[in-house]
Order: structure tokens, then sequence, then C-alpha cells
């Protein structure tokens, strides 16, 4: 394997309705910055690759418009995933592993205020015998949710207390949109959205980007801040079949993990993307995180979760976290799909 | 289950509305046609002039902010007679559909050919807009009918090769 690192991070403030600005408008700084700061030479990075879903802009082939942004004269090496950018990132790392390029940009944006997100999400049902339905995001969620209580591995106390330690610390995070101290019995107080969910169980809908740089070979080391290092990452996935699932376990995190080594030292923290409360309970479980391991340095995505990206953000946010020295080993998850259906997990290392 | 007629399709109707909010670039240049004026960007790295305007040059990658007026007649650079109907389009068959390189631009635009024989129009062929009365003129594209010959002699190919 070869050692490929995190050489920078940069993203946007995320925000509920991004109106002002086009995606191209928000992706050309963040990538300018993202690729400034790691100190390779635009005209160097070796490969581009995003993350980004038509379904979000409600417009086919809206994803090709983001390539405006890249400068792709002369000729650039790009792909595409119709997946969060961590996804990208992932076939990023898997093409400099080939050796084909030492360095990649990748990057992840979304606005998912253009439409109605919680319609919007029906539609990566399977289109057969689910999507017809009508089931939304957090109906499902919210099904998830009422199983992982019925087995008594959560209360709702407990998830409004998940809640608020991520909004809490995420006061800290400049760039999270739902920030603030709250009390728990004011928050079982307020009605249910969708039962067991209440409004603080479920992420805001965000508007923004994130971009990452990845370096090998001499070009690791050029950045402002210090290399992170990506000592393995693997992604897995459960049945797109709801009820052919066991909601209240994630075998996919689980064997993600095992494959990616998170146990091979020490886990210190974890930027776990868990969009609804419970998940963070599922989570910790398939990756066998216990009370010692500090989970959400940034506020996860329940302070912002800019659809699209905010699985690479997490990535990004432990990055940054293990360069500022506050850690030196940690994890970072991803997920796609309904009821945290397909599971990415990276693990980071400082040098 | 065999007395049956087997399922060979479903139909599942869906519907989604987005808001849909143009940006910086294109609403500046929505606001000029609304005023009879076609504004396109100039890239500040390369120098071409887009119109319509993303707001980004794509050869380059970087914004696009100062604004330069192109003019209503260009250069056919290329074009279809559509004799397919289409839905949404609501246009009598056949019709004519072109890029035209309007002058000051350095990418083509989009646009229909009328008040010509099809089988008069070409490459190089010079055309002008013809707009809608300035009573009806809003925030959009229609206010260009369409474009017709100008009777200007054909550009050569080899003057615009460079702006497909």
């Amino acid at each position: 394997m070869r050692d490929v690192a995190i050489a920078s991070f940069a993203q946007t403030k995320y925000v509920r309705n991004q109106v002002e600005l086009t995606e191209v408008d928000m992706i050309i700084p963040v990538i300018g910055d993202a690729i400034s700061r790691s100190g390779i030479p635009k005209s160097e990075i070796g490969f581009y690759c995003h993350g980004s879903s038509d379904y979000m802009a409600g417009q086919s082939f809206a994803f090709v418009g983001a390539v405006d942004a890249l400068g792709a004269f002369p000729p650039i090496a790009e792909s595409h995933v119709e997946m969060d950018g961590a996804w990208a990132l992932y076939e990023a790392w898997v093409k400099i592993q080939c050796g084909e390029v030492d360095s990649a940009l990748v990057f992840g944006f979304g606005r998912a205020s253009m439409g109605k997100l919680r319609e919007t999400m029906n539609l990566q049902l399977d289109p057969y015998t689910l999507g017809p339905l009508g089931i939304d995001s957090i109906s499902l969620a919210a099904l998830q949710a009422r199983a992982l209580i019925d087995a008594g591995k959560t209360s709702e106390r407990q998830m409004a207390e998940i809640a608020i330690r991520n909004r809490r610390v995420a006061k800290d995070n400049p760039n999270a949109q739902v920030t603030g101290d709250f009390e728990v019995e004011k928050l079982l107080a307020e009605p249910t959205i969708v039962s067991p969910l209440r409004k603080h169980d479920c992420p805001p809908i965000s508007d923004g980007i994130s971009a990452v740089v990845l370096a090998a070979g001499n070009h690791i080391g050029r950045g402002e801040s210090k290399p992170v290092f990506i000592r393995g990452i693997d992604h897995r996935l459960d049945s797109h079949q709801l009820g052919g699932r066991d909601l209240t376990r994630s075998p996919s995190t689980k064997l993600a993990g095992e494959r990616a080594g998170v146990h091979d030292g020490p886990v210190e923290f974890a930027e776990l993307h868990a969009p609804f409360s419970h998940q963070e309970v599922i989570l910790r479980e398939a990756l066998g995180l216990g009370d010692e391991v500090v989970i959400n340095p940034s506020g996860g995505a329940l302070a912002a979760n800019p659809m699209m990206t905010a699985g690479l953000t997490r990535i990004g946010e432990a990055a940054t976290h293990i360069a500022a020295g506050k850690a030196g080993r940690g994890v970072a998850h991803a997920t796609s799909g309904p009821c945290l259906q397909q599971n990415l997990i990276c693990v980071l290392e400082g040098e | 289950m065999s007395d049956k007629e087997p399922v060979k399709s479903i139909i599942t109707p869906t519907r989604t509305e987005y808001t849909y909010t143009p940006g910086p670039s294109a609403q500046r240049s929505l606001r000029a046609l609304a005023r009879g004026k076609l504004v396109g960007e100039i890239c500040p790295s390369c120098n071409q002039v887009y119109y319509p305007p993303s707001g980004a040059c794509a050869r380059c990658g970087v914004a696009t902010r100062d604004e330069v007026e192109v003019a209503d007649k260009g250069t056919v650079t290329t074009y279809a007679i559509v004799r397919v109907p289409s839905e949404n389009i609501d246009l009598e068959l056949p019709y004519c559909t072109a890029h035209i390189l309007l002058d000051g631009a350095d990418i083509p635009f989009f646009g229909l050919i009328q008040e010509c024989e099809w089988d008069a129009v070409r490459i190089g062929m010079r055309v002008e807009a013809v707009w809608k009365p300035e009573s009806e003129w809003g925030l959009n594209a229609e206010n260009i009918r369409y474009f017709r010959p100008t009777g200007e002699p054909d550009v050569p190919f080899e003057q615009f090769k460079e702006h497909l």
C-alpha cells in the first residue's frame, strides 16, 4: 500500500438556504482554497473526482456543470460519483494506490434546499415496491429509531442527549449550522415529527460544499498543515430492501470497520456521519467504540448535514482534528442510502 | 399463480418540485435582456467572452464577473432541421435550431432560425435577432423570438473554427 495523506481540507459555512449563488459560484472558492493550502500547484493535481446528486438540483446532468469550476483545459482526468463525496475520495484513493496519479482533488456539493428533501430522498428507494409507497426519509429513520428503542438499545432521552452533545460541541465549529445549549427536559417536551423522532433528532437541511486534496509520493508534506495519513479505508453496503434488514444493526459498518483496521491501533475519536440521533448508537456498536472514544468533535451531521458531502466533511474534519495536534489517530465514517444502508470507514493517523 | 397474466410493467407516478435560483451572473444577464441588451461576461484569465454567462470560465476554472455587451447578430456555426415532434416543445414542424456565434462572444448561443427556406440555412450564414415587441419583454430568453438571415456575405469557416 502507498502512503496517501490528506493534504488539505476546505469547506463552506453550511446554511439552510443558499439562494444567492449557483453551485459553480460556491465550488470555485472552496476548491481554490483546498488546492492553495495543499501546497500542490493546480497544474500538478493528477485527478479530480466529485460526489453529487442530480436529484438535488432537479436537472439531469447537473453534475457536469460542476466541471465548469475546475478549469478543464488543457484536459484533466475527472470522474464523478452519484454518492457522497466520501466515495469520490475512495475512488481517488484507489487511483492513487494503482499508481496512476500522485494527487487528487475531491469534493462534494449539494443544495438540498432547492427541492423538498424529505420527498427527494424517496427517489433513492427501489422504484417497484418501496418508492411508490411515498415514504420519506424522516419516516424511514423513525422506523429504525422505533426498532432500536423496542430492542432496548436506546431511549428518547438518550437520543436527545446525543443531539445536545453534538450541538454543544458544534459551538466551536464556525461552519456548523445548528449549535447551542439545549436542555433535555425541554427537548423531550417537544412534539414528535414522526414518532419517535423530534426535531432535535433530525439533521438540519444544509446547503454547502467541502473539498479534500489527497497527496502521495513527493507531494506529501507540501501543504500548510501536517499531512494526515489514510491508514485504512473500506466501504460496504447492506440490502436496499429495508424489510430484509435488522435495522437495529449495521453489519456493513462493522465489516468496513474491520477491513479498514479500526482497532489496529487506539481509537481516540470518531467523526460519525449519523444524520439522525439514534444512528450514532448503531454506529458506535458496529464499530466497537467504547465510552472513552470522543464522538464528533465537529458536532457531526446533527449540526450540519450538507447532502452529498456530509460524509466527506467527516473525513475532512477528522483530518483537521489530527493535523491540529488534538489527537493522533481517529476514525471517520460516511453513510449513504436509507437507514445507514451504505457505510464507508476511513482510519486516519498523524505522522 | 399460473392462471394469472404475468405483470409486465407497472406505472409509479412521482413528482418533485424545485425552486431554482439563477445566481448572480444569470440574474444580471436576464435583467439586461429585459432591457433588450445581451450582456455576457469576460474571463479575467483568458479574455474569452461568454454569453449567456454562467459565472465561471470553464476553460480556466475562475469566476467571471466583468460584463461585456455582445451584439444581437452573429454567425451560424452549426444547425439542424428538426422534423420530429418532442414533448414540451410547442413549435410547428419542421423548424431550424442553430448555434449562433454572436458578434463579440467566444462561444455560440442557441437560437431558432426563421424567415428562410430550410435548404438555404448554412454554416457561416449571418443572422440577426428578431425581438418581441418591447412591451412584451420580460426576464427570459423568449424576448428574442428567433433569428433571420441578414443577407450579409457568409463568414469563412476559418474565421470561427476556434469558436465551435
